[in-house]
């Protein structure tokens, strides 16, 4: 309990912190209103207030609204109600730790497994137990880069607003009218028969207004892969600025950075302002511009963030050279991983532009088989005149 | 009532829940606030709506949410065959248009669907909505009226007010990122798959009949397959099946018989390459380590 922040003596009162608490929240991104600060307030009455962790769990249950936040919401009730007076304390928004134990940001690891290439992970919770089947992997093998660089000195606002209108119109071109169930609609190929009956009563039931249903277009989803390393340094502004426009241009379009690890960096980019997206964009992509990890970080894609997010209405498209450090089965055991969701997979190289280049890339040679496309892109212009293949797909 | 009483209670019922679920119910009970459950698949997150309407001794109205609910399904719909059928004998009557027209839309011929059925009920029902993740995202515009007004306007009748208000419970398994709009109504809790003690209490409540010693090596070898690499993880529902299998085969100790172990297999793992990855060497060597 000695933990407890002793508030200052003209603090207000007990609302008045539970407000602070709030807007302490919203400042590091949660997205709470007044109304919110209200249930807190009402859900606390209800609970008895001297047990700090009944407390955590209701406002937990009141403020949170997905696992990333309520995961972080920990570190944030600590920072205000358990800080011994400081009552304020910014807490830099972490990637989620749900990864696994072969992923660490060199900013969690401050720079102790500087040295330390080749050695085996921490064992694991349980403690002492021994590995006997050799998952034990290795880190830092790969040279990861710690200097972070601020990728909004790579990206113009212009190009921004350029590639927003690029990424609109890659959306509409893959719009498709395959939906299955037809809804109502003026000018439908079928009749709407439930409508017309209803629409009959009116008339005592002779059916004299026809009304019609038909396929409705449904947009098909886009999720966006771009690898970030050393190799791919050249063209990521014009991959990031795409990144950004898509995501600004379509709501439901989903982005991920991978150089050795992966980044989800879709609710990031979401952000209002387009430069502030951009660097909280460059904080989680933390080693941009080090070694790349191709397969691993499409694995570790395809058994996470796919399950949720990739369906048989998705296009994947990734945008790598395929320049991979490691094994270049696993990038074709992750793409036949994707592939079975229903997904298309649009893989956009760079390096296809050049006058004489076959995939010789030993990973670019094994994804080949799983793409449903494979094409060249350097520059916006490139994207922009993807649109029409995209349509035919 | 305290959140630990509604545990106990609960735990009457045979759902062991964890103390943050536990609290975010309490909290979804007292303040009146629909609470959203997210989690893997087979977590529990169905299962606690049914406890709860046994708890509070009430009806439970489900709504199945998929792709392409829309609100004739999930609120009302007219009975158009009935209404067809009065108005033709309305005419052999000689009956005037106003006094069918009246007749035909009243409540006898509203056809209530779950949405509706909630808020018209005199006790207060548990009302779940569940994997509303599939829903399009339409439909939960529609929710976001009824989850925070508990009202339904229907044009021909006007607008029905809630009687009661239903406890509601919303369930997803994350498919799609749902609303902010709909997710700043709710309480929200991610439900995780049990630690092992919890995981070892849900099984004596739900199958006191098996021994102490195989319970734990059940729980055990469940939690230690959970860590393998799987398409599928096993959930709750599939660690009873397990249970319920070896009970059935009359297995006493699970390091036993790996031939038999392996084939009871098929209770916890369910798909083709999460049936070929655990061998029945693994599984020997994980019964091995989880004992």
């Amino acid at each position: 309990m000695s933990r407890v922040t002793k508030f200052a003596a003209r603090d207000p009162g007990p609302a008045a912190r539970v407000a602070g608490f709030v807007a302490h929240l919203r400042e590091n991104g949660l997205r709470l209103g007044v109304a919110e600060a209200e249930v807190a307030l009402a859900a606390l009455t209800e609970m008895e207030a001297i047990h700090p962790d009944d407390s955590r769990r209701a406002l937990r249950a009141v403020c949170t609204g997905s696992k990333d936040e309520a995961q972080r919401f920990d570190d944030l009730f600590d920072s205000y109600w358990m800080d011994m007076g400081r009552v304020r304390q910014k807490v830099v928004p972490t990637p989620t730790n749900t990864i696994s134990n072969d992923v660490h940001s060199s900013r969690d690891a401050e720079g102790e497994d500087a040295g330390s290439s080749g050695t085996a992970t921490a064992p694991d919770d349980q403690g002492g137990e021994v590995h006997s089947d050799g998952t034990g992997k290795l880190i830092a093998s790969v040279q990861r880069n710690r200097n972070r660089r601020d990728l909004r000195d790579m990206v113009r606002p212009e190009e921004i607003a350029e590639a927003e209108e690029i990424a609109r119109r890659i959306g509409a071109a893959l719009r498709d009218k395959r939906a299955r169930r037809r809804i109502a609609a003026r000018k439908g190929d079928r009749l709407h028969f439930r409508k017309t009956i209803r629409h009959s009563l009116a008339t005592g039931g002779e059916p004299l207004r026809l009304l019609r249903r038909k396929r409705p277009d449904r947009t098909h989803k886009i999720v966006a892969l771009c690898d970030v390393s050393g190799s791919m340094s050249v063209y990521a502004r014009v991959f990031l600025a795409f990144l950004a426009g898509l995501l600004r241009a379509d709501a439901r379009a989903d982005a991920y950075l991978f150089h050795t690890r992966l980044v989800r960096i879709t609710e990031a980019l979401r952000d209002k302002d387009a430069m502030r997206a951009v660097g909280r964009m460059s904080l989680m992509a933390d080693g941009f511009g080090g070694g790349s990890k191709i397969g691993p970080s499409l694995m570790r894609f395809a058994e996470t963030y796919a399950r949720r997010f990739v369906d048989g209405r998705s296009i994947v498209l990734i945008l790598s050279d395929g320049y991979d450090t490691e094994p270049p089965h696993l990038i074709a055991t992750a793409l036949e991983k994707l592939r079975k969701r229903g997904c298309k997979i649009i893989w956009l190289n760079p390096l296809k532009g050049w006058a004489d280049y076959t995939p010789v890339a030993e990973g670019m040679a094994a994804a080949l088989p799983h793409l449903d496309a494979f094409k060249a892109v350097n520059t916006l212009g490139d994207l922009a005149a993807l649109e029409r293949e995209l349509a035919t797909l | 009532m305290t959140w630990t009483d509604l545990k106990t209670a609960l735990a009457g019922e045979g759902y062991v829940a964890s103390d943050d679920l536990a609290v975010a119910l309490h909290l979804a009970l007292s303040l009146g606030r629909p609470l959203l459950l997210e989690g893997a698949a087979g977590v529990g997150k169905t299962e606690i709506a049914r406890t709860v309407s046994a708890v509070r001794n009430t009806r439970l109205l489900r709504l199945q949410c998929y792709e392409g609910l829309d609100a004739a399904q999930a609120i009302y719909e007219w009975n158009y065959q009935r209404q067809l059928l009065t108005i033709r004998a309305a005419a052999e009557d000689g009956e005037t248009g106003k006094a069918v027209e009246d007749r035909i839309f009243s409540r006898d011929f509203l056809l209530e669907r779950p949405l509706l059925a909630a808020i018209t009920q005199s006790k207060p029902p548990v009302l779940l909505i569940d994997e509303i993740d599939r829903a399009d995202e339409e439909f939960e515009a529609y929710l976001l009226e009824i989850l925070s007004d508990y009202q339904v306007s229907i044009p021909e009748l006007g607008t029905i007010t809630c009687v009661t208000q239903p406890i509601v419970i919303l369930t997803s398994n994350g498919t799609r990122d749902l609303s902010d709009a709909l997710r700043r109504r709710c309480l929200y809790t991610y439900v995780e798959y049990p630690d092992r003690s919890t995981e070892l209490a849900i099984l004596k409540a739900r199958c006191p009949e098996v021994e102490a010693r195989l319970a734990n090596q059940i729980v055990g070898f469940v939690q230690k397959l959970r860590e393998e690499e799987l398409e599928k993880t096993p959930g709750i529902a599939e660690m009873l099946d397990f249970a319920a299998a070896l009970m059935g085969l009359g297995i006493a100790d699970l390091t036993e018989e790996p031939a038999v172990l392996h084939s009871t297999l098929t209770t916890l793992l369910k798909t083709q390459s999460d049936q070929a990855r655990i061998t029945s060497e693994v599984a020997a060597r994980i019964a091995g380590k989880a004992a």
